[in-house]
């Protein structure tokens, strides 16, 4: 009996979508490099999906292998467009991406074609991430430098190990919890996906800002009996709690 | 094969070019083969520390833009052996260097038979200062202790990790180095200023040197003559102590404590 090489299945995975407004060659890369600069390791070869469904009909259409370049450029590995409808399937096929169809679960919305982004708002494009469905465990993101000033990190879908410090300035983020052995002088943000039960365990709790779940807590706000001490934080009834450990 | 080794900061004055200075011509005097290249583009310094602002014909830009042989930009230093300057032009601005204009450069200095490349970087994040330490080997982190100064080399050394080549290839990660400048142990024992611990504490990086506040610095960049050279100096020789640790030598550091000041200096108010 032959042992097969592989084995056929389905899976749920969490992709940055590129939602397109419109399109001009220039203006979309500068907006797409500015995106990036917020949050670098989040789109660092990042695989995205380029989603036509709120492209404006009243605008001419992009060049579809100089978009993809674009964002191959700026770090990016597009993977598929997404549609509904076929208008663009002609154009998607040359470029040899495959065109998806919309997320079956939101049918029932009408097609939002000539929807304009807000009126504030001179975005040709809106990034968001989305969770279809919860990923399975994924291994803690483990950090062994330490976080400088300006830098941001991110555990997706995982745990956020940090042996060092976290300097001010400094962001860490993850979707579960932060653990970081060294003083947190910077910013912590675990749960960023909602996540209450997602905590926050440092060894001297110095921080700027601490979140949990979208509660955050600024550093003045810190109770004096933790500064400076080892310390967890934690959410209790939507409160944020501060305790040392 | 020539070591490139970017002076860089973050913070503006903190003494980059006073540094960048003092080491290049340490370096030589240790019978280095060394050149300092002014990367502040627009704001040119180097020359006027170094004394040779006088001698200025072709300079980095020329180079990079190929207006000019590497031959023809390079000032030879009059005091030291084996000393060269690549002045900045005083009259572009930082976009006229391109990364492969750099390399061109570096590559052709290496080929010259440069020991040690200096790249003096320029204030700021920007395009200047990320040209600077892109090709970097070493990196010395010039910090005053302040907490500005302090968080502007943090992020830097997150730069350095980040943005330069070895961080891209995936390389051993650049050498990093923290001079502390303008150091003066009174007012960190009065509290007025970050002792060195304070410094390592948030920067964690190994202590190259810790150079003292001292009227010799000033005094020397007027002239146009490394503080280096004043073996006087408390300035001058904490350089010294660095450029041969920057050599893996072991030094002890000095100049930490407040000096034992005698019965007689006190009486007559002589500066320690």
């Amino acid at each position: 009996m032959v042992d097969a090489d592989f084995r056929l299945k389905g899976s749920v995975v969490t992709v940055i979508v590129i939602e397109l407004y419109r399109y001009t060659a220039d203006t979309f890369v500068e907006q797409l490099e500015q995106q990036i600069q917020r949050s670098p390791q989040l789109f660092d070869q990042a695989p995205v999906v380029i989603s036509l469904e709120k492209f404006s009909v009243d605008e001419s259409l992009p060049e579809f292998n100089l978009l993809l370049e674009q964002c191959r450029a700026c770090g990016l590995l597009p993977v598929a467009f997404r549609d509904q409808g076929s208008r663009f399937l002609k154009n998607v096929q040359d470029t040899g991406l495959s065109l998806l169809p919309r997320p079956a679960s939101r049918g029932k919305t009408p097609p939002a074609v000539k929807t304009a982004p807000g009126p504030d708002t001179k975005q040709d494009m809106a990034i968001k991430t989305e969770a279809k469905k919860k990923p399975s465990i994924r291994p803690s993101k483990l950090v062994t430098r330490p976080v400088r000033s300006g830098q941001q990190i991110y555990a997706d879908g995982a745990d956020l190990i940090v042996l060092a410090a976290v300097n001010e300035g400094a962001e860490v983020l993850a979707d579960g919890n932060i653990h970081i052995y060294g003083p947190l002088r910077g910013r912590a943000l675990a749960g960023i996906r909602g996540d209450d039960k997602a905590r926050i365990f440092c060894q001297k709790m110095d921080a700027e800002l601490i979140s949990i779940a979208g509660n955050f807590l600024l550093s003045d706000a810190l109770d004096e009996k933790v500064r400076r001490q080892p310390a967890h934080a934690f959410l209790q009834d939507d409160t944020l709690c501060v305790a040392a450990l | 094969m020539a070591k490139i080794i970017v002076v860089t900061s973050g913070k503006g004055g903190v003494g980059k070019t006073t540094t960048s200075a003092a080491i290049g011509t340490g370096l030589a005097q240790k019978g280095h083969k060394t050149i300092i290249i002014d990367f502040d583009v627009g704001l040119r310094n180097l020359d006027l520390i170094m004394g040779c602002e006088r001698r200025v014909v072709y300079d980095f830009v020329n180079v990079v833009k190929g207006e000019a042989s590497l031959k023809q930009a390079m000032i030879k230093d009059k005091r030291t052996d084996g000393l060269f300057i690549l002045p900045a032009s005083q009259t572009r601005d930082k976009d006229a260097l391109t990364q492969e204009g750099v390399e061109e450069v570096l590559k052709g200095l290496a080929e010259d038979g440069f020991e040690y490349i200096v790249c003096d970087s320029p204030a700021g994040i920007e395009k200047g200062a990320q040209l600077a330490l892109y090709f970097a080997d070493e990196a010395v982190v010039v910090t005053n202790p302040e907490v500005a100064s302090v968080r502007d080399s943090d992020r830097i050394l997150g730069i350095l990790q980040s943005k330069s080549q070895r961080a891209e290839q995936g390389d051993e990660p650049v050498g990093e180095h923290l001079l502390l400048t303008r150091y003066d142990p009174l007012r960190v024992k009065n509290g007025e200023m970050l002792s060195v611990e304070d410094v390592n504490d948030i920067l964690a990086i190994p202590l190259l040197g810790v150079i003292p506040e001292s009227q010799a610095v000033l005094k020397a960049s007027n002239q146009g003559i490394p503080v280096i050279l004043d073996k006087e100096t408390e300035a001058g020789q904490a350089y010294s102590d660095a450029v041969d640790r920057l050599l893996g030598e072991t030094r002890e550091h000095r100049f930490l404590e407040l000096p034992q000041r005698g019965f007689f200096r006190r009486l007559l108010g002589v500066p320690a």
